[in-house]
């Protein structure tokens, strides 16, 4: 008998270690839609077994909890058992005597007192109201709901072309998505289960690199409907490009030199070529479009001679001005806001900062994009500063990641106080130093550590903390608006303004490329139905037939960047696709939910809309 | 094509075709449980798995194809064993009471499991208990469901109704009524189709069969039973006779040896409907109240129940004429309780129907100021009838070719094509030509309103008689119906006369008829009746005598006072539950109020 001896893990241990690890994929990779009282259910029991049975309430406590929820799920509850998990619950969070217990309580006490209707309708009616509705995950989360497996499959057989035309059934920017849309589709990926999500935005991007021109699909018949489109964004082009196809004849209006919005005046040419985007905006123009350049509604036309002259009216003006910082020396020369900063450089106008230092203050996606151009424009230091920690930002991982491989400082915990100046410019800023502190809404606080400011020199201050919405006009025309932003109903229309509707950024705040899609079929739809059509948007692509391949595990393959240090030097698009080999490794990876499991039964594919 | 090898036979098919047809293809049988043809190809139940070499996982033969050069087994040891596990699960779940089960003998579960000579489930018995209205005409039993989805798939996509989903996630996932509705809640036409579909005994229709027994057992009552011209075509299917043997003389012959005293073929009163529907329809017609929307006929209860509870709006539409079975039974009860000097109340008055609907019907309407009760007091489908022969022991081949009784004996083909898709129309414009010309038309004139397979959707034709120009359409499947009256409402269609048939092909479809598992026998059974009516003397619903002594001797004039008020009815006497509202995928949102 040694004195000490190293210990290496049991069978047992492991085992039980790589449940665990099998156990968060699968929660990763959790349907939507579950009812709560049976996750629930599920919860608790998994807690009482990690319980080391010492206490009582954490021991007997967390076990009667098992019993009572199992027996609303079978319908041998009544209300009194509601209350009673509902009081030993909040009594289990108040008694026992470490996290296992008192955390696993507090899980059932939300849960209760959160969806009490659905653990009544099992009570009363013995039913659940939940339903599985989203069986493929992954078109549930786009926003438009691109088939995902549909084009996945395509891009597997090298049928890129297809893969770009069943793209735009639901959402004509597939190149523009291929580079930068966030992608919320691969958050719930099944393929999860068994190793890593599938690099859908890869996929796409490979779909648009190698499908070449892919010409729309010919326009309905002329139905003889003249309708504006107000600012050429990605719901603004989505929108015309839809309605185009049903045979409706639309002008677009928009302010700048060119079409794009914010994908090409703020989306930097090194995350979205500009030669790409206009792959789209050149497929979208050949519907017949047609565009009015440089011309601002409010100023050069206004909206109530567009509502004479047209027979709807779409308003997709999007966020396009700046959001103050309001604090002392933000007029000061050399302070400048992110959103005007970016469409400079996108309409080639930007000042070189060779030498400069810069600071950034915010740390979302336009953050990102603001502390990136700057380097690009030679600046000789340049600092994101943030009031919150890295994590806390709200930039996707990448981009944070890629910010600080440029060589950008990340100051975070640094609010900002008053900018420095002298003769009218900006010297630097003074920062508040910060302290994370308790979680609220899921998202922690900041509050200063009590230290004195500190002071950012800097010659540029760039400000990305959002962006708001030009209202003006349109709140004098009779479009209701609150908060900065135009609210409309569901459909997108207004209440008593026939023939007008809204949608993209100006409805819902600054969000992103797919979310602009999006809302641009709801409003084409309804358009359409107002002016007395009922129009279908379908694609006669023919989807192949799954593989029926056993699916061991193999890892995702990401897209590779431009060595760093080579990419800073000029705005070109620093990400490389894919290769055909690894594309078609990346899809033949896709589990198809559209016909495996639930797909294949219910609401596996939409296939018009 | 693609060439494969299926248990070591070499195939060549077509490509896309699934590896449960290419084996078909060669005389390999895969059993399957959950699988319907073009319908329902989900591989739920996964006892039609197969092996394919290099492949670890077993995969679902009915909805995977075909690759170039696969090696498929569908007996390997690895296959027996997985199959048979699977089937037993589900018997584990499964009330494997068959003896006492209507599906006994035709229940594709208790097949598979005697083929794979299961003796032992092995699993613990959990039997799934959900309450249930045991007095509504559609019965549904939790403990024998196998999740096969079907009924859903069916009332989806068939009728468009969605009144079956699956409901809950998890453990406790289960089928039921959707949106949170019970049965008695839901816009339910009553079609059947879904018992038609289920493959084991989980719906059912309710069964009155004891009750019919009890009237027969009663010396008091008179028990009067019609049979509908649909049932002919369908009855001997499960008894074991030809189409040739199983003849409506002798389900006569066999109700009369039940006991039945006396037995009418509804075909008459189809031509009774006729007379007054085709009268009707001219009334309405000239007088210009088809401009926008047509008449409708009246004959289903299903399509009854569908358009009061999906389009209230166009109940007015609707021929106020009864269906012939409520026609007969209000005859039955009046002119030809009096020719026998009884009472209305001393009538038991019964039909064998192919339609569950009916069942629904027959519940509706009274007529107090004529006679106590109702025109008809018993529904039986065309399977409690087969049970009925059965358990009076009647064998199938002693019974004999008899008439039915006398004073409303006569029927004609007409009335025999009722049973079909398109009957109805054709037997009216055959009455209807008459009425506008004076003269008959060719029997078969109009024999472009029937439909040939289930694929053709709506027929629909236009006439010319005498100067006035027809519009009609005779459309079966109340999905099929959907569609043909967002047409008319869109203006994108218009007719002057609309037939519609809940089942898919008509009453001969019906959801009373003997079931056949992934096999639509509607369109065989329909050609059936075409046979029979081409062989009739009698082929026009105007030409018949008893029919027109019923005129002369009792009732005078069609659509005349009397006629009206034993004939007509008012669509709007009683309540449906109204179709609830849907999200996007037609899934009703919350309970129905």
């Amino acid at each position: 008998m040694s004195r000490l001896e190293i210990s290496t893990p049991t069978n047992a241990q492991l085992v039980v270690e790589d449940l665990y690890k099998n156990l968060e994929r699968r929660i990763v990779a959790s349907p939507p839609g579950l009812c709560p009282v049976d996750i629930t259910r599920a919860f608790i029991e998994m807690s009482h077994s990690q319980t080391c049975g010492k206490c009582v309430p954490c021991r007997v406590g967390l076990l009667q909890l098992k019993h009572m929820l199992t027996d609303v799920l079978n319908g041998d509850a009544d209300m009194d058992t509601l209350d009673l998990i509902e009081d030993t619950s909040k009594s289990i969070m108040e008694t026992a005597d470490c996290a296992i217990g008192y955390e696993a309580a507090r899980m059932v006490y939300r849960s209760i007192t959160n969806c009490r209707e659905d653990y009544e309708e099992h009570v009363k009616n013995r039913r659940c109201t939940c339903l599985t509705t989203q069986p493929v995950p992954c078109v549930a989360l786009c926003p438009a709901h691109v088939d995902v497996p549909g084009y996945i499959a395509l891009v597997r057989e090298g049928r890129y072309a297809d893969a770009i035309r069943l793209i735009r059934k639901d959402n004509p920017f597939p190149t523009t998505c291929g580079f930068i849309c966030e992608h919320p589709c691969e958050a719930r990926c099944r393929r999860n289960m068994v190793d890593d999500a599938i690099n859908i935005r890869g996929i796409k991007r490979v779909a648009a690199d190698f499908a070449g021109k892919v010409a729309p699909p010919p326009c309905g018949p002329s139905t003889g409907k003249k309708i504006a489109v107000v600012g050429g964004g990605p719901s603004g082009l989505s929108a015309a490009y839809y309605l185009q196809l049903m045979g409706h004849k639309v002008t677009v209006y928009e302010m700048l030199p060119e079409l794009g919005g914010m994908l090409r005046y703020g989306i930097p040419n090194y995350r979205l070529p500009k030669d790409r985007l206009d792959e789209d905006i050149n497929a979208i123009l050949e519907t017949g479009v047609e565009v009015k350049h440089n011309v601002k509604v409010g100023t050069d036309v206004k909206l109530d001679d567009l509502r004479k002259e047209y027979d709807a009216v779409l308003i997709t003006v999007g966020a396009s001005t700046d959001k103050k910082l309001g604090i002392e020396g933000e007029d000061a020369e050399g302070v400048m806001a992110a959103v005007f900063f970016l469409r400079n450089v996108g309409m080639g106008q930007a000042e070189s900062l060779k030498g400069k230092k810069v600071a950034v203050i915010g740390g979302g996606n336009v953050a990102m994009d603001a502390v990136r151009t700057a380097v690009r424009l030679g600046a000789e230091k340049v600092s994101c500063v943030y009031r919150r920690r890295t994590a806390d930002m709200t930039a996707l991982p990448a981009e944070i990641e890629g910010a600080m491989a440029e060589g950008v400082e990340m100051l975070t915990l640094k609010a900002p106080a008053r900018i420095e100046t002298e003769n009218g410019k900006v010297k630097g800023i003074w920062v508040t130093p910060q302290m994370i502190s308790k979680i609220k809404g899921g998202r922690a606080s900041v509050i200063p550590t009590g230290d004195p400011d500190i002071f950012i020199p800097c010659e540029a201050l760039i400000v990305a903390i959002g962006q708001n919405i030009e209202t003006k006009h349109y709140e004098e025309s009779g479009i209701p608006v609150e908060r900065g932003k135009i609210v409309t109903l569901p459909n997108g229309g207004f209440k008593d303004i026939p023939g007008v509707f809204a949608g993209g950024d100006c409805a819902s705040g600054p969000a992103t490329v797919i979310k602009a899609v999006a809302a641009a079929k709801v409003m084409a739809a309804n358009i359409d139905e107002y002016l007395g059509y009922r129009h279908e948007i379908t694609c006669d692509v023919e989807i192949p037939d799954p593989n029926i391949d056993d699916h061991a595990p193999c890892g995702r393959i990401e897209l590779t960047e431009r060595e760093a240090c080579e990419r800073v030097k000029d705005f070109e698009g620093i990400e490389n696709c894919m290769n055909k080999n690894e594309a078609c490794q990346e899809a033949g990876r896709c589990l198809r939910c559209d016909h495996f499991g639930f797909g294949i039964f219910k609401g596996g594919r939409e296939k018009l809309w | 094509m693609v060439s494969l090898t299926i248990d070591k036979i070499n195939v060549s098919v077509k490509e896309g075709t699934t590896i449960m047809e290419a084996a078909a293809s060669v005389g390999i049988a895969i059993p399957h449980l959950c699988y319907w043809k073009g319908l329902n190809e989900i591989a739920a139940c996964r006892v039609c798995v197969v092996e394919v070499e290099g492949k670890e996982r077993l995969i679902t033969s009915c909805n995977n194809v075909v690759e170039e050069g696969m090696v498929v087994y569908t007996n390997s040891p690895k296959v027996r064993m997985d199959r048979r596990r699977t089937v037993q699960l589900i018997l584990s779940q499964h009330d494997c009471k068959c003896a006492t089960c209507v599906r006994s003998g035709n229940c594709t579960l208790q097949t598979i499991a005697n083929d794979l000579n299961i003796q032992d489930v092995r699993f613990g018995e959990r039997l799934e208990q959900q309450e249930w209205d045991k007095n509504f005409p559609l019965i549904r039993n939790s403990a024998k469901c196998i999740k096969c989805m079907r009924c859903i798939q069916v009332c989806d996509k068939i009728q468009s109704l969605n009144i079956w989903d699956l409901e809950g996630t998890g453990a406790r996932s289960t089928v039921n009524v959707s949106g949170n509705r019970t049965i008695n809640e839901a816009d339910c036409s009553l079609c059947g189709q879904c018992i038609t579909h289920c493959p084991v005994g989980a719906l059912r229709e309710r069964d009155d069969t004891k009750k019919l027994w009890q009237a027969i057992e009663d010396p008091n009552k008179v028990v009067v039973v019609q049979v509908a011209p649909a049932v002919r075509a369908a009855w001997g299917e499960s008894l074991g006779l030809s189409r040739e043997q199983a003849t409506v003389g002798k389900i006569f012959d066999a109700l009369k040896k039940m006991g039945v005293d006396y037995v009418f073929d509804t075909t008459f009163s189809a031509d009774l409907t006729i007379m007054e529907e085709a009268n009707e329809f001219i009334k309405r017609f000239t007088s210009g109240e088809f401009k926008e929307r047509p008449m409708f006929t009246s004959c289903c209860p299903g399509w009854i129940r569908f358009i009061k509870s999906q389009y209230p709006h166009l109940v007015k539409n609707l021929s106020t004429a009864k269906s012939p079975m409520q026609m007969f039974g209000s005859v039955i009860k009046t002119y030809f309780a009096q020719s026998i000097g009884k009472k209305p109340e001393d009538i038991y008055s019964v039909a064998v129907m192919p339609c569950v609907a009916k069942k629904g019907e027959r519940n509706m309407e009274l007529y107090f100021d004529e006679f106590a009760g109702y025109d008809t007091d018993c529904v039986i489908t065309t399977r409690e009838l087969d049970r009925m022969i059965r358990t009076a022991h009647l064998l199938p081949a002693g019974l004999k070719d008899i008439e039915p009784d006398r004073l409303m004996r006569d029927g004609s083909g007409a009335g025999v094509i009722f049973g079909a898709t398109g009957g109805v129309m054709e037997a009216a414009l055959r009455t209807a030509y008459f009425t506008l010309t004076g003269k008959n038309a060719e029997p078969d004139a109009f024999k472009v309103v029937r439909a040939q397979c289930q694929e053709s959707d709506v027929q629909e034709a236009e006439f010319d008689i005498n100067g006035i120009k027809l519009r009609v359409a005779a459309v079966s499947g109340l999905g099929n119906t959907r569609k043909l009256i967002n047409k008319i409402e869109r203006g994108e269609a218009h007719y002057d006369f609309v037939e519609v048939m809940a089942c898919p092909g008509g009453c001969v479809g019906g959801g009373g008829q003997p079931i056949h598992d992934g096999y639509e026998s509607a369109f065989d059974r329909g050609k059936n009746l075409y046979f029979l009516d081409r062989g009739m003397d009698l082929r026009f619903s105007h030409e018949n005598p008893d029919v027109k002594k019923l005129y002369a001797d009792y009732l005078g004039e069609p659509c005349g006072h009397k006629a009206h008020h034993l004939l007509h009815t008012d669509h709007n006497a009683w309540e449906m539950p109204k179709a609830p509202q849907r999200d996007r995928n037609g899934n009703p949102i919350g309970r129905n109020i």
